[in-house]
């Protein structure tokens, strides 16, 4: 196979970038996305030009590294995988692709497909997490959580921190990012204490981040190599609600009144 | 000289870590503040690790190469993670695990180490449960279990296939905290690229900002390297592209041991490989193994579609070989009996490498939704990548090199032969012995980062009292010379052949020489031509761009560099040990059937390199001796 490749260049945060156009001959239909850039770099370093730079690490799908905006849909043409598991018999012979990085105010440039997404670890530490120290913990079967709830942690865990849901959303929204952490810390006995606390921070971190509103379009949703639902960002709001009731003083849950608030 | 004094408490091995912990110096809380800890790695082992001393109070400087912590290659690990909990009442005990463990590293690790590691296996589970990790549940709300290779209990925790992402995820978030209370700073986009030593200390790192590409020196009171294995050294492998072995490599130059560094695991089932330009194996979980039956035809040239194949005609060869165990064997016995069954020309699929993992008789049994739920995950990423639908036809798989139980020699402290420089995670060599079992890695990089770590590097503050490096000392400068050097000596090559092409020649002739089986021969051969291709690569590789500046080239092609000088160690390691133990197999070290031969004899030994500037490294031996177990011939037959 054959394909023409059109690829955002730039140097640098603060440099002017544009589309730049490759061929890609001698494809097979089991080469993966990034295998066949693999191959246009090599080439393209052999002839003393700066390959295109691109992130990937586990290729498998699950460490949320690569990062590509293939003809406008982040992670390309295919529902639930990742940009490392597409593979080249996807596409039709001949045609033109373009590549692009996660375009984003949250997101600048480094160079070329790379973005900085580091906006979302802070947005992590502002309170993704149950503080407790290690060590003296009980044991993991003295809370029995029903396997249902369990599954609805997982659901909402499986996010890989990609970004490709802040990648397709027209105001650049973190809210299903967000919402996945949320919803899978809040979904389970041991995230209970700090719910309120954590998802006030985060919700005020990710604005602070440059991060949009959300528009309930649900492009997010759609992206997702992780097929995380948008029901988590129901979840998101009414966790968010509830700690506005939990902040003014007046008991959020009626079984464990002032539970948050002492 | 070096010394290698593991340091192993004496008394009953119930105890020894309690006693350990006991007569260790701690540290005060008020001293704390002032002492600086620099983590390279945020893996299991790493997060683990500066979160809990951050907790502690001591002041941490996290680095990794990665964007985020996060990213760190243990999010890769589908199965699950193993812990004496015996929640199943199979049997299962600390005594147990600690003995498979042993015996599934061939009787080449240390009693001690491996029985602590099964005594803290149980508060692995407690802790990543209080940190919100969303292990598998029963409908009764218990925590749920699986069995895993090469074992006849139910221990294995699990979140989906995604067990390392959920167990990184809680580790990451327990240093969010960390950061966000500002005990550990953290800095992502950043290589280690040296190690300062000074007055024989380790006293701090050489890093790069991998984004702006400014070397600087970090100096700390002790350092903790926790940067994963080295399968990549083969090219192809199950890892991420990025793992590599330059920090623990570098390490060693500068006088650590490296230990063992031939034994390297070999997965069974990963999807066979295809073409030339394929970047990586990906790996079909081990648990399929549970349900799937391993076959090829047993006619040799057999072509015809697998299920017009009669069962009377198709070779189940580990159920033959090994009724007992049938498709459980250890990974290794797995790996060489799908080798050399390829290698007499009776695999399947392109190429002949493959043999069949078929489903049918479960899909059976119990019906294709309960296959569907249990490896629903597995089956899609089968079939994204081979095109191929599993439910209906067997899956084709072929081995593929996965971990390494090699690593820097580290005393039962996890502290390197070099005072201040701790090992943890994959990147020390401590509990595998020669060979690692299923879902043990996991535990293994929590427990020393949890649990062990905290306590021994306290010992060690509490009691060397080294002071911090000033600023610009001589030793800084020297390290940052031979980065900075290094770096435009790659700049400055003659540019004719790719990084990329240096790296799959030398994974090529390890995979040849030094992979499933050794001789004496090859391994002679590969040390030929390993020095040769490494002056090539130095003459001729292709580096463009600036050092000054984000340049993934650059930091790929200083990886292979020290692929093609470890490349060596490895085979001098394998050379050296004239036995076949775990996943090292030498050929001339076999039974008439072709069962491995081990020889405790003369080979009961860790295997600890030293480093020489001037020559070939010098071999140093660890003896290991067995107080609690008697070493018995694995046998899965
Ligand atoms: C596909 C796959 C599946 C697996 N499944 C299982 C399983 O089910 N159960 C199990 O127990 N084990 C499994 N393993 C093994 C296990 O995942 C790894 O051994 C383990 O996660 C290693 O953890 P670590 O913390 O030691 O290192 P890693 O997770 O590899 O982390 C290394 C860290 O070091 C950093 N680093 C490395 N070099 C440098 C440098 N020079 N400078 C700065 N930073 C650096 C990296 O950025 C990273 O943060 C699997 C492995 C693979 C490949
Ligand atoms: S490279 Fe890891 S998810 Fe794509």
């Amino acid at each position: 196979m054959k394909f023409t490749l059109k690829i955002w260049r730039q140097q640098g945060p603060n440099e002017k970038g544009g589309l730049a156009t490759y061929e890609a001959d001698e494809i097979g239909p089991d080469m993966s996305f990034l295998e066949m850039l693999d191959g246009v770099n090599q080439r393209l370093i052999l002839a003393g030009e700066e390959p295109v730079a691109f992130e990937h690490d586990c290729r498998e799908g699950i460490c949320g590294s690569c990062s590509l905006v293939i003809d406008g849909v982040p992670h390309g043409p295919d529902r639930g995988i990742t940009t490392c598991q597409l593979y080249m018999r996807r596409f039709s012979d001949g045609v033109t692709i373009t590549i692009e990085p996660w375009r984003a105010r949250a997101f600048p440039v480094i160079k070329d497909l790379v973005v900085d997404r580091s906006a979302l670890d802070r947005v992590m530490r502002a309170g993704g997490y149950i503080s407790v120290n290690t060590g003296g913990a009980v044991d993991g079967n003295a809370q029995l959580i029903g396997k249902e709830q369990a599954e609805t942690a997982m659901d909402a865990a499986s996010c890989i921190g990609c970004g490709a849901c802040v990648a397709a959303c027209k105001n650049a929204s973190a809210m299903l990012f967000v919402a996945a952490k949320v919803s899978h810390l809040a979904s389970l006995p041991q995230g209970k204490p700090e719910r309120a606390r954590r998802v006030t921070a985060m919700i005020e971190a990710m604005d602070d981040e440059g991060f949009g509103s959300c528009g309930n379009l649900y492009e997010c949703e759609a992206v997702c190599p992780k097929s995380i639902s948008v029901r988590f960002i129901a979840t998101l709001n009414r966790e968010y609600l509830r700690a506005g009731i939990v902040e003014s003083g007046v008991p959020a849950d009626p079984e464990t009144p002032h539970a948050e608030s002492d | 000289m070096m010394t290698l004094d593991p340091k192993i408490p004496p008394g009953p091995l119930e105890t020894k870590w309690d006693r350990r912990r006991f007569s260790e110096k701690l540290v005060s809380p008020a001293n704390k503040r002032r002492i600086k800890v620099i983590v390279v790695g945020t893996g299991l082992a790493g997060a683990s690790a500066a979160s809990t001393l951050g907790q502690l109070g001591y002041e941490v400087e996290c680095f990794c190469f990665h964007d985020s912590p996060r990213r760190a290659h243990s999010i890769a690990a589908q199965g699950g993670i193993n812990a004496a909990k015996n929640y199943q009442d199979d049997g299962d005990s600390v005594a147990r695990l600690f003995y498979d463990t042993i015996k599934g590293g061939d009787f080449r690790s240390r009693e001690a180490n491996v029985y602590r590691l099964a005594q803290i296996s149980t508060q692995i589970i407690d802790q990543c449960v209080a940190l919100g990790v969303p292990f598998a549940r029963e409908y009764g709300g218990q925590l749920a279990n699986r069995s895993f290779g090469g074992v006849q209990v139910s221990r294995t925790f699990y979140c989906r296939g995604q067990t390392g992402q959920q167990l990184l995820l809680g580790a990451y978030s327990a240093l969010c905290w960390q950061i966000e209370r500002g005990q550990v700073t953290m800095h992502p986009r950043t290589e280690m690229l040296d190690l300062i030593l000074a007055d024989g200390h380790a006293r701090g790192i050489v890093v790069r900002d991998l984004v702006t590409g400014r070397v600087t020196a970090r100096t700390a009171h002790a350092i903790v390297l926790a940067t994963g294995g080295y399968s990549n050294v083969y090219y192809l492998s199950t890892n991420a592209s990025g793992c590599n072995v330059t920090a623990t490599y570098r390490a060693w130059k500068q006088g650590a041991a490296f230990a063992n560094p031939c034994f390297t695991q070999i997965h069974p089932t990963a999807i066979p490989p295809t073409e030339t330009y394929q970047a990586k194996l990906t790996l079909m979980s081990e648990s399929l193994r549970n349900d799937g039956r391993l076959w090829v035809p047993t006619a040799p040239s057999d072509n015809r579609p697998p299920d017009t194949i009669p069962a009377s005609e198709r070779d189940y060869f580990l159920e033959r070989r090994y009724p007992r165990f049938g498709n459980l064997v250890p990974r290794d016995v797995a790996s060489r009996a799908v080798k050399s069954l390829c290698d007499e020309g009776r695999g399947v699929g392109p190429g002949g490498q493959g043999v069949y993992l078929d489903f049918s008789d479960v899909i059976e049994q119990q019906g294709i939704d309960v296959v569907r739920e249990r490896y629903g995950n597995l089956f899609d990423m089968y079939r994204r990548i081979s095109g191929e639908d599993a439910y209906r036809v067997p899956m084709r798989i072929y081995p593929a090199p996965h971990y390494t139980m090699g690593g820097l020699w580290v005393d039962y402290n996890l502290m390197s032969t070099i005072p201040g420089l701790f090992v943890i995670g994959e990147a020390n060599f401590a509990d595998h012995g020669a060979n690692r079992l299923g879902a043990s890695s996991l535990m293994q990089g929590l427990a020393d980062g949890y649990f062990i770590l905290p306590y021994t590097i306290g010992h060690y503050l509490a009691t060397a009292k080294v002071p911090l490096l000033p600023d610009n000392h001589s030793a800084s400068q020297a390290a940052l010379e031979r980065v900075t050097s290094r770096v435009k000596k790659l700049l400055d090559a003659g540019k004719r052949r790719t990084a990329a092409s240096f790296h799959r020649e030398v994974g090529r002739i390890l995979w040849d020489h030094c992979g499933m089986e050794r001789c004496e021969t090859g391994l002679k051969l590969a040390l030929q031509t390993i020095p040769a291709l490494r002056e090539e690569f130095w003459r001729d590789v292709a580096v463009p761009g600036s050092g000054d500046a984000f340049n993934q080239e650059l930091e790929y092609a200083g990886r292979v560099a020290d692929f093609l000088e470890f490349a060596e160690l490895l085979c001098y390691d394998a050379l050296h040990r004239e036995e076949s133990c775990g996943a090292h197999f030498r050929e001339e070290s076999q039974t008439a059937d072709g069962e491995p031969q081990r020889d405790d004899v003369r080979f009961a030994h860790v295997a600890a390199w030293e480093y020489r500037m001037d020559g070939p490294p010098v071999l140093h031996k660890e003896p290991l001796t067995f107080e609690f177990v008697q070493p018995t011939t694995r046998s899965y037959q």
